[in-house]
């Protein structure tokens, strides 16, 4: 009957917000009366797997075939189906995010199972089991009862932040057979942006927009993003001019962010770049109009040059950070 | 080669929602309703590309809605389709649609289905994927690059952190993004043309349902914005610090 939650990992270190989803099933699971197993795919240590006991895991199911240290969504689909049928599981939990967007939906249509994508909420199970998500695109939320027997919920990374505690799972092989089909897609090649925070996980972003005036400007943006951890981003025309690449642009047409920071420098507002970053938990925005729609959104506002303050900010967060060590 | 490429009918991005009937539903008055852009500007625009190139034969169109929705998808026709198709069937469920679309796609036979990133009234991004599994087809999501060589299809796609390329044997599903296609605006002949060319409307067999919407809530308003001084950065700092709490 447990819970099964399917942890992701990159180079077999387990992704923070995989914690969060274990956590989350275990909620869930603590609720029914039953337990939680997590699923975890491919080349993953298994020290790495017993801690997710410390984020309420009873058991690991492991499936060891290192093809699955690729994104393939029949074979995951195929191992979390299979996971699930072996704990006999009516509840399925990934995150919402690249491979669990893949992923959960191939094993809802499979199972017949209702699915709720960017899961914000635990299901409430007073009317039947209900979840809240966010529609068109965070201005406004809905509630989604599933109806089927089988339930899958993909769960918004940074929506409930994990609290480690004593634990020790057991972990257990599982085999899955496969077949040639399951792996059609051919990787030919990996491209990682290194020694940046990818932009989708930051909890922290720094983002810039026209007010910066060009991109020989972006270096005391860059300080600011690197003196905090957090990673860079940046409006349309800003990627559009070739000032910054285009994988750092949020927005309606680019990517979409909840870190728990967003600083705003130099973006009005518009509401399609508000579309990407409105489930940012706290939002700054620099700008020196003091009209600019983005101070609607804001929480904290500072108004002025951009060019004058990103440097104060820098230094204003380094001394603190000498004082917090 | 035929491609089939997904169009969903959305609020224009600077519609403000407002809820009706004790918060069940949306208000439509004086909504603009516009092409999902992910659809428009990535799936249906590649696709467009792909047929001027000699490489697609056939685009055909298709989208789930009543009667409403007929000037969304021909519009899409004006953009460039061969035919487009309306499943007569409401549907905010992405496993409804996928039902209904892959029921059609099925009996046709494509090469190549393609749909946006998700769309942006339920955001949920997972059409693709069941339409994919429906289908017993291979599935590449957030692709940002699509390349047709022979029986194959080269894509490039997001990953977290970077970008990665397959390649994978035709047919299959796409989920598309920016980088895809360049935006283009529909001409006058395209939009003339259109009108001639068929709009297929299809009843669909019922499914049964697996989820269903009780009701909707608009976000509560922000609590009011704290202005704090340009000269006092370290203040800015402390507030991030002891009241947001995220540094
Ligand atoms: C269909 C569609 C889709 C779109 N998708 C996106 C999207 O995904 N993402 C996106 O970002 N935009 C998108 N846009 C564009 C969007 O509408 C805005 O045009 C864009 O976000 C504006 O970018 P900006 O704020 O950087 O520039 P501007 O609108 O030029 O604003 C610059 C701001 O900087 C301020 N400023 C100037 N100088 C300084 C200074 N020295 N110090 C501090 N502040 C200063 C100004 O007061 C102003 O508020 C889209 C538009 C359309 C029509």
């Amino acid at each position: 009957m447990s819970v099964i939650v399917l942890v992701e990992h990159t180079g077999g270190i387990i992704k923070k917000q995989s914690f969060e989803a274990v956590q989350y099933a275990a909620q869930i699971a603590g609720k029914m009366g039953t337990t939680v197993t997590a699923v975890a795919l491919g080349s993953v240590a298994e020290a790495e797997m017993e801690n997710l006991g410390q984020y309420g895991a009873q058991k690991v199911l492991h499936v060891a075939d290192s093809r699955l240290d690729e994104l393939h969504s029949r074979a995951y689909a195929g191992a979390l189906i299979a996971a699930a049928q072996k704990e006999n599981s009516k509840v399925i939990v990934t995150l919402h995010d690249i491979k669990g967007r893949a992923v959960a939906p191939r094993v809802a249509v499979k199972l017949k199972a209702g699915l709720v994508a960017g899961a914000l909420s635990f299901p409430d199970t007073e009317k039947g089991f209900v979840i809240k998500k966010a529609v068109f695109s965070g201005k406004a939320f809905a509630y989604i009862n599933i109806l089927s027997d089988v339930k899958v919920i993909m769960l918004m990374p940074n929506t409930f932040p994990a609290k480690k505690e004593e634990g020790k799972a057991i972990v257990e092989q599982l085999d899955v057979s496969f077949s040639e089909k399951d792996f059609g897609v051919k990787v030919k090649s990996v491209n990682k942006v290194t020694g940046e925070v990818p932009l989708a996980d930051a909890e922290l972003v720094v983002s810039g927009g026209r007010g910066l005036k060009g991109p020989e400007n972006w270096g005391i943006l860059e300080d600011l993003a690197k003196e905090l951890g957090a990673a860079t981003a940046c409006s349309r025309p800003v990627a559009d001019s070739h000032w910054r690449p285009h994988h750092e642009h949020v927005g309606q047409t680019g990517g979409t962010v909840r870190p728990n920071l967003y600083i705003a420098v130099g973006i009005s507002g518009a509401i399609q770049h508000l579309a990407g970053v409105n489930g940012s938990k706290t939002i700054v925005v620099i700008n020196k109009d003091p009209e600019a729609p983005f101070f609607k959104a804001a929480n904290y506002g500072v108004v002025g040059d951009a060019l004058e303050i990103l440097p104060r900010l820098t230094a204003a967060v380094k001394k603190f950070k000498e004082h917090h060590q | 080669m035929k491609i089939l490429v997904c169009i969903s009918q959305v609020p224009d991005t600077s519609t403000k929602i407002v809820l009706k009937n004790n918060n069940t539903s949306v208000n439509s008055d004086g909504v603009t309703y516009v092409i999902n852009p992910y659809d428009e500007w990535y799936a249906l625009i590649r696709a467009i590309e792909l047929k001027e190139s000699g490489i697609a034969t056939e685009i055909h169109l298709i989208t789930v809605g009543k009667a409403d929705v007929e000037p969304v998808i021909r519009k899409a026709l004006a953009l460039g389709g061969d035919e487009a198709v309306r499943i007569d069937a409401e549907s905010n469920d992405p496993y409804e649609t996928a039902h209904y679309i892959a029921e059609y796609a099925a009996g046709v036979g494509y090469d190549l289905i393609l749909c946006g990133k998700e769309s942006i009234d339920y955001n949920n991004g997972t059409t693709g994927a069941m339409l994919a599994e429906l289908l017993d087809l291979d599935y590449i999501g957030f692709a940002t690059g699509i390349s047709i060589e022979a029986n194959t299809a080269v894509i490039n796609r997001e990953i977290e952190g970077g970008e990665e390329t397959d390649a994978c044997n035709l047919p299959l599903v796409i989920s598309c993004q920016k980088g895809v296609a360049e935006a283009r605006i529909p001409n006058m002949r395209g939009i003339m043309a259109a009108r001639t060319r068929p709009l297929k409307i299809i009843t669909p067999s019922g499914i049964t349902a697996v989820a269903e919407i009780l009701s909707y809530e608009l976000p509560p308003a922000k609590a009011g914005i704290k202005l704090v001084s340009p000269d006092d950065m370290d203040e800015l700092v402390q507030l991030l610090h002891t009241e947001a709490k995220v540094i």
